[in-house]
């Protein structure tokens, strides 16, 4: 018993009407039954009237709309968490004080110089390593044993080393920075495409000329990415370094606010930990955007 | 890496030949892919290099260009030559112009390139990203590059391999034009006899490591490919690299 088609006339009309046409002995090639035809509406028009942008806040606003009825409800008491009302008084009092802005200044002139330090050790030592074969011997090696240390785990050794002043807080912020960038900007350079440097040669690029037009434009690329996760370790290491000592800073906000169990004050250095990370992706984004437009890849604009 | 490729591979004095190749070997560990192999381009000469697959053309050509060193034997190049490769390879990063200037001695105005560049029909593409050129104009972008140091050998590696069909019969009447124009000596590698047949002076067939085989061809240009002569040629250097045209004219 095999499976046929249905007979003429059957209940199923998609296949019914298939086979009637191709075994009726009037059918002929141009008696074709009226197609139903059905519109291809364009994107354009079925799109919803709620702009996405609006769509997209609603989530967030309704979050905030739920936490601030949860502390004015009391179910929320303000120990564990202040209302965002609150928050957003307290947050205009420390700006208004100046507390805010001199801690945020504090904090980013950390971050500033360890950025700095660790991205022209982290640059300069996969530079040394990338560009040359006895630097990748002498440097890559004891760079990836130092990798794998956790950067926090040595906060008690450089209190014992730099004292409790701004130092060791520079310091792990310079170590958190330097790895990621080292890795991603080696890769870079030794990822660069070989026939781009055997056309660089036949052209009569000196060795410093191919460094210079072809493997450091080359290794871009992954230098912004290595930079990025640089920028993120940053934060964190900031965040660990003032947990500890600090007499000024978002951290030491942080920590005073503890003590007298501000949880207000908390959430507010944390919003300002968020924006700065925010900010600095910012920043990333717009060098990206400014110095890899040449990318095939590349969508934004 | 840190080599000057500009400089003759071995200095001698000054011939009429634009190259001079004497009893040159290239092993790979152990293996000589280039066997004691002689030739010898005229300057103004137009040389196609014929061969299967993996027989040593590119080898040769590379070891022409420089770029190979790890060579035996005698191997003669002018100091001005340049190189186009099967892929445009340019540098991404930098702007049309700015790659036909690359590796240029000084600092050439860009006038220099927009005027290579027009020659090759690209001349308002010179602000462009290499991104957005099409794979035909890249590769003109390329032999813009190679032109704007006014070789005195042209160095051609499949240069049309990679373009469709239509592309690639535009560029070659490009290059055989360039090269009339020019007057540089051209070497042109390639495994398209009919590529080979209608441009070049000559055409050599490369087997087993050597020149193999040596076809002079006297038409006239421009060349038809559907002159009867063409097509004896082309037949010709067909069986000599192992094809059975009888087959095809069935």
């Amino acid at each position: 018993m095999s499976i046929s088609h249905a007979p003429p006339g059957s209940s199923e009309p998609d296949i019914s009407r298939i086979s009637t046409s191709k075994a009726g002995p009037d059918a002929r090639p141009d008696d074709h039954a009226p197609l139903d035809l059905v519109p291809l509406v364009p994107t354009s028009s079925r799109r919803t009237r709620v702009p996405r942008w609006l769509r997209r806040t609603t989530g967030p606003l309704v979050l905030l709309a739920l936490w601030q009825l949860l502390s004015s409800t009391g179910v929320l008491t303000s120990d564990v968490l202040a209302s965002p009302g609150r928050i957003a008084h307290v947050g205009w009092d420390l700006i208004d004080s100046g507390s805010l802005t001199s801690a945020m200044a504090t904090s980013l002139q950390r971050v500033a110089i360890g950025l700095l330090l660790g991205t022209v050790i982290g640059t300069g030592l996969a530079l040394v390593s990338g560009l040359f074969r006895i630097g990748e011997d002498l440097v890559d090696a004891p760079v990836q044993m130092l990798r794998t240390v956790p950067f926090v785990g040595l906060i008690p050794l450089f209190i014992i080393w730099f004292g409790i002043g701004e130092a060791p807080k520079v310091a792990i912020i310079t170590l958190g920075v330097t790895f990621p960038l080292y890795l991603n900007v080696y890769a870079g350079i030794r990822g660069v495409d070989s026939q781009l440097i055997e056309a660089g040669e036949s052209l009569g690029l000196s060795r410093w000329g191919l460094v210079r037009h072809v493997v450091l434009p080359g290794a871009l690329p992954n230098a912004m990415t290595g930079l990025r996760y640089s920028l993120g370790i940053a934060w964190l290491a900031l965040v660990f370094a003032e947990q500890i000592n600090a007499d000024a800073g978002i951290g030491f906000l942080m920590v005073q606010a503890r003590d007298f169990l501000q949880t207000d004050v908390i959430v507010v250095c944390l919003i300002v930990y968020a924006f700065l990370g925010l900010l600095a992706d910012f920043v990333v984004r717009t060098l990206e955007r400014l110095l890899l437009q040449w990318r095939p890849t590349f969508t934004g604009r | 890496m840190a080599t000057d490729v500009h400089g003759p591979v071995t200095a001698q004095p000054v011939t009429s030949q634009a190259v001079r190749v004497e009893g040159l070997t290239r092993s790979f560990d152990g293996r000589p892919v280039i066997d004691r192999l002689q030739l010898d381009v005229r300057q103004g000469e137009f040389v196609a290099l014929l061969g299967r697959s993996g027989c040593g053309k590119s080898t040769l050509l590379r070891i022409l260009a420089g770029l190979d060193r790890d060579i035996e034997g005698t191997v003669l190049v002018p100091r001005r030559k340049a190189v186009a490769f099967q892929a445009p390879r340019l540098m991404p990063w930098k702007k049309v112009w700015r790659n036909v200037l690359l590796g240029l001695p000084g600092k050439p105005e860009r006038a220099v390139a927009e005027r290579a560049l027009a020659e090759v029909g690209l001349g308002d593409h010179a602000d462009a990203w290499p991104k957005t050129l099409s794979g035909g104009e890249a590769q003109r972008a390329s032999l813009a590059r190679a032109l704007v140091r006014e070789p005195d050998l042209l160095l051609l590696d499949e240069p049309f391999g990679a373009l469709d069909a239509l592309t690639r019969i535009k560029a070659q009447r490009l290059v055989g034009e360039l090269w009339q124009r020019r007057g540089c000596a051209v070497l042109l590698v390639t495994h398209d006899v009919e590529e080979a047949v209608l441009l070049a002076d000559r055409v050599l067939v490369m087997d087993d490591g050597v020149i193999a085989h040596e076809q002079h061809i006297d038409l006239d240009r421009p060349r038809d490919i559907t002159d009867p002569r063409f097509a004896e040629l082309r037949a010709g250097l067909l069986e000599r690299l192992g094809v059975d045209t009888a087959a095809e004219a069935a």
